[in-house]
């Protein structure tokens, strides 16, 4: 390959890496901050994906909309309506035990893929919302626009990290991490445990959104297929934990280490005969359920254990 | 009337008999174990898959072939246990849902691998349903379905309330810490709670097989249902998990009735019905019908 192939190879790469690490820092706001369970990323991310979709592409026949306004207010507007999936479901499940949200969660994740299949009017079906736009698509086209959209993307990354670098060191961080580790003693100094853990699941949520619709632009065409919970739910779980949760560098670590073995594996895989290519899918997915167990067991803390920020106590005499 | 019988509650009681056997096993992890088993969906396809092979390589029908499923079935979830849950007891039961969840991936991925993704049936050919007083029409399969489930249900009963290691296990399930200063060995009713939930899986798989076909995707895709009748019978309790299953199977089907011609909500819809009745059980009875436990 080229030069200036590789360096497109690493720009495709580093735009799934990126969107991945969206995906990463949401679920660390979740789970990292808040022990907040949720098996049903892929739920919020295609509800992202699909208001992003039907708000920026242009008038189409085939479903709802598109009204063919700013992708900005597409990304806001999918950040809003994942939010408030979010909201309804945590609403319900934070009082009871992390097993119930997960149970809720994925419930909530399976139930959006079906109304995004069965829907038509809203999003044509599981032939999917197509001609979705790029940024600045007027002005670069082909190459550059792959590179103009690392930058938008990178930029969202930025913005997501600052948020959750933020939310980690304030002190409502501090009330997550006092509710994650011992709730009973967080509830006795008066913190109203519930709403802590609905505002960290609802700002999680609406990142997972904007993942979704950065996707959506991404690939210019969006489709229930893009959803599969195994591409997206799983393998933010084990960049997640692999990074280190807790840890928001770990989170963006997470996501580019185990998004360059998955794409690695990818290319491997095309080298081996077509009777076996087909199989490698599967072995892949295997060696990363593994590789989940290998993590939980053994390296639990991930690559970049969480580090409390220190407290600014004054001494009193 | 006779085609609401015939074509909605008798599936309705088939669907409701499979929730049932998989939400049994769902429970009983979540009340012994205390964490809610996301592999248990693909802990059904491995027991229909096993059945699949001992129908291909030994020619008997699907149902002889259910007690080799079982077994086997039962030495995965055991090694699994072993293997994959065990080395996180220790640590908060999250952990161990998440690894449950790399688990059914495990599962399903080896099973991918061994058997190919295409549909299979365990055999070919249409069977005539049986016609009783004239009108009731009752396929063959349905009936093996739903008597089986009625003896299971039946035994079940009987080992819970009337052998050591049953109630044992509603001793662990009521109350883990007065169980464990009482004597009783929790290492061992982890193990018979693994060969029940697995044994009971495999049934269910291999019953789902007999009345549609076996997939990859089977198990999975009968999680939340099962997940939401472990909830409505009330966490922790069997009886209450087989009660449930039935609800939500009978549900599911009696929705898509049309009553004045027009269907409840559309069948492409069906599995909405357990997630809707999972969120009103948490929102006004999280212990469920059965007073079971809230962990």
């Amino acid at each position: 390959m080229e030069l200036s192939g590789m360096l497109f190879y690493l720009v495709s790469f580093l735009i799934m890496g990126g969107i991945y690490s969206v995906i990463c820092l949401a679920l660390n706001m979740q789970w990292g901050f808040g022990g907040l369970f949720n098996a049903g990323i892929a739920g919020f991310y295609a509800v992202g994906a699909y208001s992003a979709a039907i708000i920026t592409s242009a008038n189409s026949a085939n479903h709802v909309g598109g009204f063919d306004l700013p992708i900005v207010v597409g990304l806001i507007v999918a950040g809003i309506l994942s939010g408030i999936v979010g909201w309804a479901i945590a609403r319900i499940c934070v009082r009871l035990k992390a097993d119930y949200l997960a149970m809720a969660s994925i419930g909530i994740a399976e139930i959006i893929r079906l109304a995004v299949i069965n829907e038509e009017w809203l999003t044509n079906g599981s032939l999917g919302v197509s001609r979705i736009p790029r940024p600045l698509e007027d002005f670069f086209t082909g190459r550059e626009s792959e590179l103009v959209f690392f930058i938008f993307v990178w930029i969202i990354v930025a913005i997501t990290f600052w948020v959750a670098h933020r939310l980690y060191k304030s002190p409502w961080g501090r009330v997550m991490r006092a509710i994650r580790d011992n709730e009973a003693a967080a509830e006795s100094v008066g913190k109203d445990v519930q709403s802590f853990r609905i505002q960290s699941f609802v700002i999680g949520a609406i990142f997972m959104g904007v993942a979704g619709a950065l996707s959506a632009h991404y690939f210019k065409f969006f489709s229930p297929d893009a959803t599969e919970p195994l591409l997206i739910t799983f393998l933010a779980w084990v960049m997640l934990i692999a990074g280190g949760s807790g840890n928001n560098k770990g989170a963006v670590a997470g996501a580019l280490i185990i998004w360059a073995i998955w794409s690695m594996t990818e290319i491997i895989t095309q080298q081996l005969p077509p009777d076996w290519a087909t199989r490698s899918s599967y072995i892949r997915m295997l060696l990363i359920g593994l590789f989940l167990q290998f993590v939980l067991q053994r390296f639990r803390a991930g690559l970049f254990p969480e580090k409390a920020p220190k407290l600014n106590v004054k001494s009193h005499g | 009337m006779m085609d609401f019988i015939n074509f909605y509650l008798i599936p309705g009681i088939t669907l409701g008999s499979i929730y049932a056997l998989g939400a049994v096993g769902v429970s009983m992890i979540f009340g012994i174990l205390r964490f809610a088993h996301f592999a248990h969906g693909d802990l059904m396809t491995v027991g229909a898959y096993f059945a699949l092979s001992a129908v291909w390589l030994l020619g008997i029908p699907a149902l002889a072939a259910i007690p080799i499923a079982m077994a086997l079935t039962c030495l995965v979830a055991l090694f699994a246990d072993r293997a994959f849950y065990k080395p996180l007891r220790q640590l908060p039961t999250i952990y161990t849902v998440i690894a449950s969840f790399g688990v059914a991936l495990i599962f399903r991925s080896v099973i991918q691998l061994l058997w190919g993704t295409e549909s299979q049936v365990y055999s070919v050919g249409f069977q005539k349903p049986i016609v009783l007083f004239d009108s009731l029409r009752i396929a063959t399969r349905h009936i093996q379905i739903i008597a089986a489930t009625a003896v299971i249900t039946v035994a079940l009963n009987w080992f819970l309330h009337h052998t050591q290691m049953g109630k044992t296990m509603r001793a662990v399930s009521d109350d883990p810490a007065l169980a464990s200063v009482a004597g009783l060995d929790p290492e061992k009713t982890i193990r018979w709670t693994w060969i029940i939930g697995a044994g009971l899986a495999a049934i269910a798989g291999v019953f789902v097989g007999l009345d549609t076909d076996v997939h990859t995707m089977m198990g999975w895709n009968l999680l939340l249902p099962m997940f939401a009748a472990a909830l409505l019978g009330g966490i922790g309790k069997p009886l209450g998990a087989i009660a449930g299953g039935l609800i939500i199977g009978i549900a599911e089907e009696i929705c898509t009735y049309p009553i004045l011609g027009e269907s409840l909500i559309s069948p492409s819809y069906k599995s909405a019905v357990a997630f809707v009745i999972m969120l009103l059980i948490l929102i006004f009875r999280p212990r469920g019908l059965f007073k079971g436990r809230l962990l």
